[in-house]
């Protein structure tokens, strides 16, 4: 059983099991304190939310493990919604078929590639600083998206288009599945594939992992661009909840995802970072909002409440840290 | 009181430390004379740190011991105290201020004050060209630090220790990082202050250039006090076996490799402000030593043979082909392995694991056939080279941060020798690896070389190249000056050609 615990812990992190506990900890309060908070619609609710935030979180989570950032995420998952809307919108709007929206998919994530790949090009071949390099991108793009559409909505696509924001297959949110194989893909890329070995080190120390032949170049393009990629996923799934897009969408979300990194372990200078526990701290986020909201506080104070959680976190990783070395001394 | 005692600067007994269960002091004892040059020498571990920390109160000891400072008791000191009675430490790191001119340096302290005041730059300014006098150097005043040498820094660190009136100064590693001629401009300087009445303790497990000028050597072992010796009569190699308690007493390891095969050969290597002409050969089995002073271009020769800069002429010929690579990939493709000389920043990725490191040049080789690295492979690698080169680790998983330097040393060739290399290029492999772990490092380089691999070793220590090298060149402003065969040059010959 203890060896059973280790491998598992050696796997997903050793962040998991804390993490598993608060998320214990505030269903049992929540559950005891609102009545309809242990219920399937709430969880249902939960379900639904939780994906687009993740996908986002996702997308933030392989720059930061490299030691950077990636700022233009939303307006980047913006503009992969915008380049599906429109090649919808081009070819029939509500009566389109799948053609153009398997067409517009691919070009969308083929734009999320693209604003990732510059980035990662400019980062990794004029060695400028990721922030300011994902600023001037954010700035750029949301500009772009507002000039294109006017600062207005775009909408009017296809009525079956609803499935994959608001669906259920044997009862699982679209969403859902669509999030968890996100995951479950970047699970795969951090920790069984050379990328995601180089990108550990990247964000320990480039120059070592240079001096040991390590591409560091190719690694920083190809982190930016899968994170491009990951926004655009994430931007036609917010398309297809909304029913809309607006360049802005979602822009709240972008430091909640940063939120959610640390929460889940990751290691605000770079070279740890691990998608599992990531996954838990977004999902205790998400309950933590739902069950304020079945109380009735407002959602502003859920987000205040989000800020305490972290230094929370904080405080109690610093406790155990110190409590782990006391018991090595003694 | 007796007359000893009260010219004794520094007087400790009983001195004993224990952290959480682990004794790093054990009932040691320790003086200084007043003016007196005093060398504390022992292997990182042996408790050096922690006795200049119980004397300059950061650590206290454990109830018994006995500390007195120019001929008053403390029972207990604070920081405060130590410096007030006039104790200082010059540490490795020198911790000055690199963005601020030598004066402000200098004479920093005596703008501290419990009110806020406004500075005077004419007071700050005489302080520091006072205590610069008191050493008998002249430094431009205004210069920002950042802007000198390691050596000039050292003496900066030295005349702020003066204004703060110190009459016993603490200089941990003094030498590392100086040339010949910046150690005998430090040792000139602390006979200055040696002959105005301050005392000076070397501390350092590299003494030969101080041994000269200290009159006793304090050698301490695993916390324990070995002894106090003068420092007459006293050698590099009776100290290190004093500090290791084993003898390495070891002839020059040279061989004849003129038969083997040539494997590397450099002909008229050049490149603009590093190095010209270079032309060598390395052969299988053989060490090359490459020796000179730091900024003879060593480094930046060894950058070129593993593919991180270009050459401007010249060629590079590898087992007879010609070799043209545009990044050191391609030098580990073609089988060259460079372990740099700064293993802390460039060797190793020091918060990542012992198994990653050992792995991080052979990712190809533990992928499995779907593309997906195999732990199993990993694991084999890592417990192979693990045991290969014996390096004592708790758990792979472990940072390798938490490794000593000589361990350390040991992962970065086993992530090279994972790359199965045909030429190994060791730049100063030995730095901040203590002298017992020194002559592990050198019996692995032997073996590897007695399997027929290629090693060009490169270090600034000359001692180290003769004892382990078959032959060995000289290199001076970018170009080979000399070829010594360590049968034939003895190394007092070879030392006063490199340090000249």
């Amino acid at each position: 059983m203890t060896a059973l615990y280790r491998r598992a812990v050696a796997a997903f992190g050793p962040e998991v099991p804390g993490l598993l506990g608060f998320l214990a900890l505030v269903l049992l309060v929540f559950g005891v304190a609102a009545p309809r908070f242990l219920t399937g619609a709430n969880f249902g609710s939960v379900a639904f939310q939780l994906p687009e935030l993740g996908l986002l979180t996702l997308a933030m989570l392989m720059p930061i493990i490299s030691g950077g950032f990636n700022l233009a995420i939303i307006y980047t998952a913006n503009m992969a919604g915008l380049t599906l809307a429109y090649v919808l919108n081009q070819y029939g709007g509500v009566d389109a078929g799948i053609w153009p929206f398997i067409v517009g998919t691919v070009l969308a994530l083929g734009v999320g590639a693209l604003s990732g790949a510059v980035m990662g090009a400019v980062i990794a071949y004029i060695g400028a600083h990721p922030i300011l390099v994902s600023l001037a991108m954010m700035i750029f793009l949301r500009g772009l998206g507002e000039f294109l559409t006017k600062g207005g909505d775009i909408s009017g696509f296809p009525q079956w288009m609803a499935v994959l924001g608001h669906g259920t297959v044997w009862g699982i949110p679209v969403p859902l599945i669509l999030f968890l194989a996100c995951a479950v893909v970047w699970h795969i890329i951090l920790n069984r594939t050379r990328h995601g070995f180089s990108v550990r080190m990247v964000g320990s120390n480039i120059r070592a992992a240079a001096y040991s032949g390590i591409h560091t170049k190719r690694t920083l393009v190809l982190i930016y661009t899968l994170s491009g990629v990951m926004c655009a996923v994430a931007g036609i799934l917010m398309l297809s909840r909304f029913n809309s897009v607006r360049v802005g969408h979602g822009e709240a979300l972008l430091l909640v995802t940063v939120l959610a990194c640390f929460l889940g372990g990751v290691d605000p200078f770079g070279g740890f970072g691990r998608v599992l526990p990531v996954v838990i701290a977004l999902i205790v986020l998400q309950v933590l909002s739902s069950g304020l909201n079945l109380l009735g506080a407002n959602q502003h104070l859920s987000t205040a409440v989000w800020g305490l959680f972290l230094v929370g976190v904080m405080i109690l990783r610093w406790g155990a840290e110190r409590l782990s070395e006391r018991k090595k001394r003694s | 009181m007796t007359a000893e005692a009260r010219s004794d600067a520094l007087r400790l007994t009983h001195v004993t430390k224990i952290f959480g269960g682990v004794t790093a002091l054990d009932d040691v004892a320790f003086s200084v004379g007043a003016g007196e040059v005093h060398c504390l020498a022992g292997e990182n571990g042996s408790g050096k740190s922690t006795l200049i920390k119980i004397i300059t109160g950061v650590y206290q000891p454990e109830p018994g011991a006995g500390m007195q400072i120019f001929g008053q008791d403390y029972p207990r000191i604070t920081p405060t105290q130590a410096r007030m009675a006039g104790i200082a430490v010059i540490w490795q790191d020198l911790a000055l201020f690199a963005e601020m001119t030598v004066a402000e340096n200098i004479a920093f302290e005596t703008l501290l004050g419990n009110r806020p005041r406004p500075v005077s730059y004419a007071r700050l300014r005489a302080d520091a060209q006072a205590a610069l006098a008191q050493l008998d150097v002249g430094l431009d005043l205004d210069a920002r630090l950042g802007s000198l040498p390691i050596a000039q820094r050292q003496i900066v660190a030295i005349a702020r220790a003066l204004v703060s009136d110190a009459r016993l100064i603490f200089m941990d590693e003094p030498t590392a990082s100086l040339t010949q001629s910046e150690t005998d401009a430090l040792l000139a300087v602390v006979r200055t202050l040696s002959a105005r009445g301050v005392a000076v303790v070397f501390v350092s497990h590299r003494l030969a250039e101080v041994l000269d000028i200290s009159s006793r050597v304090t050698v301490l072992r695993d916390g324990r006090l070995v002894g106090v010796y003068p420092t007459e009569g006293m050698t590099q190699s009776r100290l290190t076996e004093l500090m290791t308690g084993a003898s390495f007493a070891q002839g020059v390891m040279a061989r004849d490799t003129a038969s083997q095969p040539e494997v590397l050969r450099i002909d008229g290597l050049g490149r603009a402000g590093d190095y010209s002409d270079i032309s060598l050969t390395l052969r299988a089995g053989e060490v090359l030593g490459l020796t000179g002073l730091i900024g003879a271009g060593r480094t930046e020769l060894c950058h070129t043979l593993f593919g991180m800069t270009r050459a401007d002429r010249g060629t590079i010929t590898l087992n007879g082909r010609d070799l043209r690579m545009t990044s050191n990939r391609d030098a580990v493709a073609e089988g060259i392995a460079y372990v740099s000389e700064d293993r802390l920043a460039l060797g190793l990725i020091q918060p990542q694991s012992i198994a990653d490191n050992a792995v991080l040049a052979v990712l190809r080789k533990i992928t499995s056939s779907a593309g997906l690295l195999s732990s199993q492979k990993k694991e084999d690698t890592v417990s192979h080279w693990i045991s290969e080169l014996a390096v004592k680790i708790g758990k792979p998983s472990d940072a390798v941060s938490t490794l000593s330097g000589g361990n350390q040393q040991r992962v970065v060739l086993a992530k090279w020798l994972a790359t199965e290399p045909k030429v190994l290029i060791l730049d100063c492999p030995t730095v901040g690896v203590d002298v017992g772990a020194r002559a592990g490092i050198f019996r692995i380089v032997r073996a590897l070389a007695e399997k027929g691999l290629a090693i060009l070793l490169v270090s600034d220590e000359v001692p180290e190249v003769y004892m382990n090298a078959d032959r060995v060149l000289h290199m001076a402003g970018g170009r080979i000056v000399a070829e010594w065969d360590p049968r034939q040059t003895g190394l007092t010959d070879m030392e006063a050609a490199v340090y000249a």
